[in-house]
């Protein structure tokens, strides 16, 4: 376009004359069939790869399985053998006869008991460690050794003390889970920006609100990462704990069909852990988003 | 002229292990009630070390602020930041960053329902009551900083301290900002003390610049008035003499006799 260059003493013409027209549009909305059609194909890409890949890995071992003397059962005998376990998870004929979903249960509550406790001591020790620089100095050289020493060494030393399997084994998934989240809890506090602390001291905020409106949400995202590595480490735990303190609870579970030569049996119970603690693991990632959000947005 | 805030004999000395550098020497000023005082100055200049001590963030080495003749040395809400990169509370909403200080401030002296209508006043003062409901994330820069000027405000701060308030933000906002605290320089009549490294800001908003050398050892070079009556236009003002010449005055003792150095 050959538009000529305005002189910067002409006088600025008037808007009005160069003002078009507007024209209103109104944007068509999309049918609904379409928009459902759209949701179906969303789900459908997201579905099928996996259902395709599980399909293909159950028809290879029941082809590798099948064969006589082969030492472990193919699906279609896991699932003969399993039958009455899958269908009736809530029968209870007393002892350590029960269904699947006592057995999950107790280990559930096992593990709430105990990853709670650690979730409390966790973010309260991470606090003291990410706020002080001298907790941090004692503590941390501490903590780093601690943390490597694997789950079960624990449980003859906390047998020894708690002389019970039941608490024993909570203490086992307490002293397995709270590293994480001491260490990323400590993390997230020594990370909190510096513009924030400035705020709370112009506006003058105590301690305990310090705490409470700055920090714990400024450390959020830190601290459920810590919370989630944390809940699958003691589901980890608890399995192997339980193993060796018996009782009710879906380790035992898997020992005791083991000593019974019921291999289908732990191939059952290995896919409902497997379940659980991906359940688990969502529960908190989902727990954290709702908590966090906003925060992780800046 | 009557101190409201005077700063006495500061000196700001850094020491890290072995090394001392001394940032700031002997810096006096005294600020009527009311007055709109700028702080211009190269980067590094040691100016946001000079309000963080009026601030109380910082302590000054030696020397002191005095609020009407009261020492002041820990920070507090008479004395309210508006920080350059606004920090605002991203997991509050804007409503809720506002009431926080209020909450704290107006503790005893306001009922719950008036210290809500003083939050919603300020909103209103920077025109973002309509974002009450929304977190930081979700407003744009500008609007971030007006809710950080309300904040400041809703303390109400004996005297407003504003950090390089404007200089995250592109220029037609900042000027539509800049306006916006002159009206409100003009309603409330705040005594404001104001950071900044834009000579045009400065002149326009400003009673009095404060103009300092460099680093380090920075002090205050020169202290130039600006006679211009308010409320000021900005647009009259691009051809006003008294405007040219402060702009003129201002810019020689940035660019001529405190030309920045990178640092050697």
């Amino acid at each position: 376009m050959n538009m000529p260059a305005t002189k910067i003493e002409l006088e600025i013409a008037s808007p009005a004359a160069v003002a078009a027209p507007v024209v209103a549009l109104t944007p068509k909305r999309p049918p609904r069939r379409e928009a459902y059609a759209r949701m179906v194909r969303e789900t459908a890409v997201r579905v099928i790869p996996p259902l395709v890949v599980i399909a293909l890995l159950t028809l290879v071992w029941e082809l590798v399985c099948r064969r006589a003397g082969s030492a472990l059962p193919p699906p279609s005998k896991v699932f003969k053998d399993t039958k009455e376990l899958i269908l009736d998870p809530f029968f209870d004929h007393g002892g350590i006869d029960k269904g699947l979903f006592w057995h999950l249960s107790a280990s559930l509550q096992r593990v709430a008991l105990g990853y709670s406790l650690s979730a409390i001591a966790g973010i309260a020790l991470g606090v003291l460690v990410g706020q002080s620089v001298w907790a941090m100095r004692g503590l941390d050289p501490l903590f780093q050794v601690l943390r490597t020493i694997p789950p079960l060494a624990w449980l003859p030393l906390s047998l020894a003390a708690f002389r019970d399997g039941q608490p024993s084994a909570i203490f086992v998934i307490f002293i397995t889970s709270i590293w994480p989240i001491i260490i990323n809890t400590a993390v997230g506090i020594r990370n909190i920006p510096q513009d924030y602390r400035n705020v709370a001291a112009v506006v003058q905020l105590n301690p305990l609100e310090f705490f409470a409106k700055i920090m714990i949400p400024a450390a959020a995202p830190y601290i459920f990462t810590g919370l989630r590595i944390g809940i699958g480490l003691s589901w980890l735990a608890i399995v192997a704990a339980e193993m060796l303190i018996g009782g009710v609870g879906i380790g035992f579970f898997i020992w005791d069909a083991w000593n019974s030569s019921h291999i289908s049996e732990i191939i059952l119970a290995l896919f409902y852990v497997g379940i659980v603690g991906f359940v688990l693991d969502r529960v908190i990632a989902g727990l954290g988003k709702v908590v966090t959000r906003g925060t992780a947005l800046n | 002229m009557t101190a409201y805030l005077k700063l006495d004999h500061i000196d700001k000395v850094f020491t890290r292990g072995a090394a001392t550098t001394e940032v700031l020497k002997e810096i006096n000023l005294t600020i009527e009630k009311g007055e709109y005082v700028s702080i211009i100055g190269h980067s590094g200049c040691g100016k946001s070390t000079l309000l963080n001590i009026i601030a109380g963030l910082t302590n000054a080495t030696t020397g002191g602020v005095l609020l009407e003749n009261r020492e002041v040395n820990s920070p507090g809400p008479d004395r309210a930041v508006v920080f350059q990169n606004h920090s605002l509370l991203p997991w509050l909403t804007v409503y809720e960053n506002v009431r926080l200080g209020v909450d704290k401030v107006f503790a005893r002296t306001k009922s719950r329902a008036e210290r809500d209508a003083w939050v919603m006043h300020n909103l209103n003062l920077v025109q973002m009551a309509h974002a009450k409901d929304k977190r930081p994330s979700e407003i744009s820069g500008g609007m971030k900083q007006r809710v950080g000027i309300a904040r400041a405000l809703a303390m109400e701060p004996k005297v407003l301290l504003l950090d390089e308030p404007f200089g995250a933000l592109d220029a037609l906002t900042r000027a539509h900002l800049q306006d916006s605290v002159m009206a409100l320089h003009q309603k409330l009549g705040n005594t404001i003390l104001m950071i900044t490294h834009d000579v045009d800001e400065a002149v326009l908003l400003s009673d009095r610049i404060v103009m300092m050398t460099n680093g380090p050892s920075a002090r205050i070079g020169e202290v130039l008035e600006v006679p211009l009556v308010r409320p000021r236009k900005r647009l009259e003002l691009a051809t006003n003499t008294t405007y040219l010449k402060c702009r003129q005055r201002v810019l020689e003792f940035l660019y001529e006799r405190h030309r920045f150095v990178e640092a050697a």
